[in-house]
């Protein structure tokens, strides 16, 4: 009987369940943003404020291929996952850096990234299996145990424009994925497929087909390209079973004369039935979007007191410029304030949309707005402390002049319709601020030199993590934004931080162009 | 008729034109929209470390660069390519121009005006100013001539004079080699390197102006002969 247990707790200990990613728990990081809500908030303290000065890199690992290595690990019962550019899967020891196995997808030759790098930014697990997706459009299962492939699933048409770069979200039974492509004006969509065989469950198209609602917000047929991609993973609530996911850009991008109105639901958060995939509620950030904001980010769900009365929110930084909450089981607008430098709107109004100012749209000769087209802030991670009931956001402060060019739709290439011309890299900086979660109002902010492209990660330890554009790593204290400790990498920072227990020990892994380091005390 | 199908098969009278269009459309995403780099690198570089000659510039546009985030362009026609190159070869590198100056004078003029005490030509001179071994590649006659007399009036930003001072009062004054977001690395007159922690420093100045003295009393023959000279350095950066 004694024997019997052992067995079955050896299995379960192999196993990762659902019910073991929802409680988020045994110093393991266990999904995308560390817990379903988005917070990228470690809940380990051995790290902090009075000690985090020591801390020292204990080993690097070298991925195979040059390129952005801007993986988020999975760790789990002693064994690190990390993607690798363009499309590798491999396990470390997070005690050496040591390769315990390796998968790595044989890419047809005539892919094409149009508009994004090629790149990986990490993979889902659930039970013994992992989950990945693959920039020729397939989601892809693997043994945890060996790297072999266990299902592989197309999910669209690479020839197309149709790529994978972001984690997959593996919830009870399914695994869920986004696509990129926002710039070759394909149909962006959001799927779900079966865990244990592939099978797809649910898609949700992003853009409506003719005669369903909200077709009318594009003016002729310019819904065929309408594009609305799913690039970054998304937020759950286990409670609600509702997946929340943001969608990217409408196409051509900064050509809007040729799709007037809104173009729903492009540049929105969708509340979606994790169980059918059918819409919820959504809410658009930038209606008829001009400067490529894709509105994309990590939501983060939380609960908090705001206008003096208790909500069950979910806030968004978005690329636009503006800080949302939002009622996260209606969608109801709550709050919205600037929290970066723009030009383009007057503020929002009581729903949410933004009060927009006439004339800053793109031209043909250029014009001049905040923010860039790679906004105030852009793929990479917030956090959001329960301890401090601040977001954290790793801000841009840059902006550009956006021209406007003719957009020419062919299959398979770039349909943007424009560019921009970004200021003297002197004339722009970056920063980290602390927003109040609630309101939106600014606590505090550290400077950086460049804007960066790297996420930041709050810990119980009160710290924030996050990377600069030139290569520091560093802690800042969660309470003021002092800075405590740095570390120079070597090389651009385009990626966010986890943290992790190896030996009973709190270890910190940052990765940067061509390495990932792992931090610790000793 | 005739005259038509002459229009159709004739190539269109400026290929940089067409590649401009082209360059707008497909590559201004990564690259910016006059080639000055966004998420992608600037093009406006004389050489460009992946395309050293003409062929493997149209190669780099036709196929990309594998394991990087350059995708080919299979859509576009050989035409096409060989249009988009064509741009893209003139805003990184200034045509060769017929100048009134000589060249030969405006050595001689560069000489006793003491610029390589700050210049390097060749490996000759002090590095404290931009290297111009290949200045004639990078800026045209007119751009150079207006740096002359008014060093002012464009300063980039790999000649940013900053002027540090140490907690402790020491001054430091030299070009900025380097700087992240903790630290800045410093050259001084002498060339040596001077690396300080941002918190270590009291201030940081970073000026705006360019250190270089204003040669605006120079005799016109001797600034076109200067320019002149200038513009025949068109050697490997």
């Amino acid at each position: 009987m004694r024997m019997l247990i052992f067995f079955a707790m050896m299995t379960l200990a192999a196993q990762v369940p659902y019910d073991r990613i929802r409680v988020n728990g045994e110093g393991n990081w266990l999904t995308y943003s560390g817990n379903y809500q988005g917070h990228r908030f470690s809940t380990l303290d051995q790290i902090n404020k009075a000690n985090v000065a020591g801390l020292k890199p204990l080993w690097i690992y070298q991925p195979a291929n040059a390129g952005r290595f801007e993986t988020s690990p999975i760790v789990a019962d002693g064994v690190m996952y990390v993607t690798e550019p363009p499309t590798i899967v491999t396990a470390l020891d997070p005690r050496t850096g040591r390769q315990v196995w390796r998968w790595e997808r044989n890419l047809p030759a005539d892919l094409q990234t149009i508009g994004f790098g090629r790149v990986n930014r990490g993979v889902a697990i659930l039970d013994d299996s992992l989950y990945v997706g693959t920039l020729d459009g397939f989601i892809v299962a693997l043994d945890r145990r060996s790297g072999a492939m266990r299902w592989q699933t197309k999910v669209a048409d690479y020839k197309t424009g149709h790529c994978i770069t972001s984690a997959p979200l593996a919830i009870k039974g399914l695994v869920i994925t986004g696509v990129s492509g926002g710039e070759a004006g394909v149909r962006g969509f959001l799927a779900a497929y079966d865990a244990k065989t592939g099978k797809e469950v649910w898609r949700h198209w992003t853009i409506p087909e003719k005669g369903e609602p909200g077709v009318e917000t594009w003016g002729g047929e310019s819904y065929k390209t309408g594009a609305g991609t799913t690039w970054v993973t998304g937020s759950y609530d286990p409670e609600t079973n509702t997946v929340y996911w943001g969608t990217g850009n409408p196409g051509p991008d900064w050509n809007g004369d040729v799709r007037p109105g809104d173009n729903l639901y492009t540049n929105s958060l969708l509340a979606l039935d994790a169980a059918t995939g059918k819409r919820k509620w959504y809410f658009q950030f930038t209606p008829h979007d001009t400067h490529d904001w894709d509105a994309v980010h990590v939501p983060m769900i939380f609960d908090a007191v705001v206008k003096g009365k208790p909500r069950k929110v979910i806030a968004v930084a978005n690329r636009n410029a503006f800080y949302y909450v939002l009622d996260r089981v209606t969608g109801e607008f709550l709050n919205g304030v600037p929290y970066a430098k723009q030009t383009w709107a007057k503020g929002l109004d009581d729903k949410g949309r933004p009060e927009v100012i006439e004339g800053k749209e793109p031209t043909e000769s250029g014009n001049l707005v905040w923010p860039s087209l790679q906004g105030a802030t852009n793929w990479f991670s917030p956090s959001y402390s329960p301890l401090t009931r601040y977001v954290y956001v790793a801000v841009r402060e840059m902006g550009a002049h956006y021209f406007k060019g003719e957009a020419i739709f062919k299959p398979g290439t770039f349909f943007a319709g424009g560019g921009e011309r970004a200021l003297p890299p002197d004339e722009n900086f970056g920063a980290i601020r602390a927003l109040d979660a609630a309101t939106g109002a600014m606590k505090w902010e550290f400077k950086l030199h460049q804007p960066p492209w790297a996420g930041v990660m709050a810990t119980a330890g009160g710290l924030v993590f996050g990377g600069s554009q030139e290569g520091n790593f560093y802690a800042l204290d969660a309470s003021d934004g002092k800075p405590l400790w740095q570390f120079q990498m070597g090389g651009q920072i385009a990626a966010n931080p986890v943290s992790f227990l190896v030996d009973g020990k709190q270890r910190i892994a940052m990765p940067s162009r061509g390495v990932l380091v792992v931090f610790g005390l000793n | 008729m005739i005259f038509f199908l002459c229009l159709l098969l004739q190539d269109p009278q400026d290929p940089i034109q067409q590649g401009k269009k082209l360059f707008q459309g497909q590559c201004a995403v990564c690259h910016g929209i006059d080639g000055h780099g966004s998420t992608g690198p600037s093009l406006i570089r004389a050489k460009l470390p992946r395309a050293a000659d003409e062929a493997a510039l149209l190669r780099v546009i036709a196929e990309g660069i594998p394991n990087t985030n350059m995708p080919g362009s299979w859509q576009m026609s050989e035409r096409e390519v060989k249009w988009t190159a064509a741009y893209v070869r003139s805003i990184g590198r200034v045509a060769e121009e017929k100048l009134p100056g000589d060249a030969a004078a405006g050595a001689e003029v560069y000489r006793k005006s003491a610029c390589a005490s700050c210049h390097i030509v060749n490996g000759t001179g002090q590095g404290y100013g931009p290297e111009l071994t290949g200045i004639g590649l990078k800026r045209s006659a007119k751009h150079l001539r207006q740096s002359i007399v008014e060093p002012n009036a464009d300063v980039p930003g790999e000649s940013m004079t900053v002027v540090a001072i140490t907690i402790q009062g020491q001054t430091f004054v030299g070009i900025r080699a380097n700087e992240d977001s903790f630290s800045i690395q410093i050259r001084d007159m002498a060339g040596r390197v001077h690396s300080f922690q941002k918190a270590a420093l009291k201030t940081l100045d970073k000026q705006k102006g360019s250190v270089m003295p204003p040669f605006d009393k120079l005799p016109p023959t001797d600034l076109e002969n200067v320019v002149a000279y200038l513009a025949t350095l068109r050697g490997d950066q």
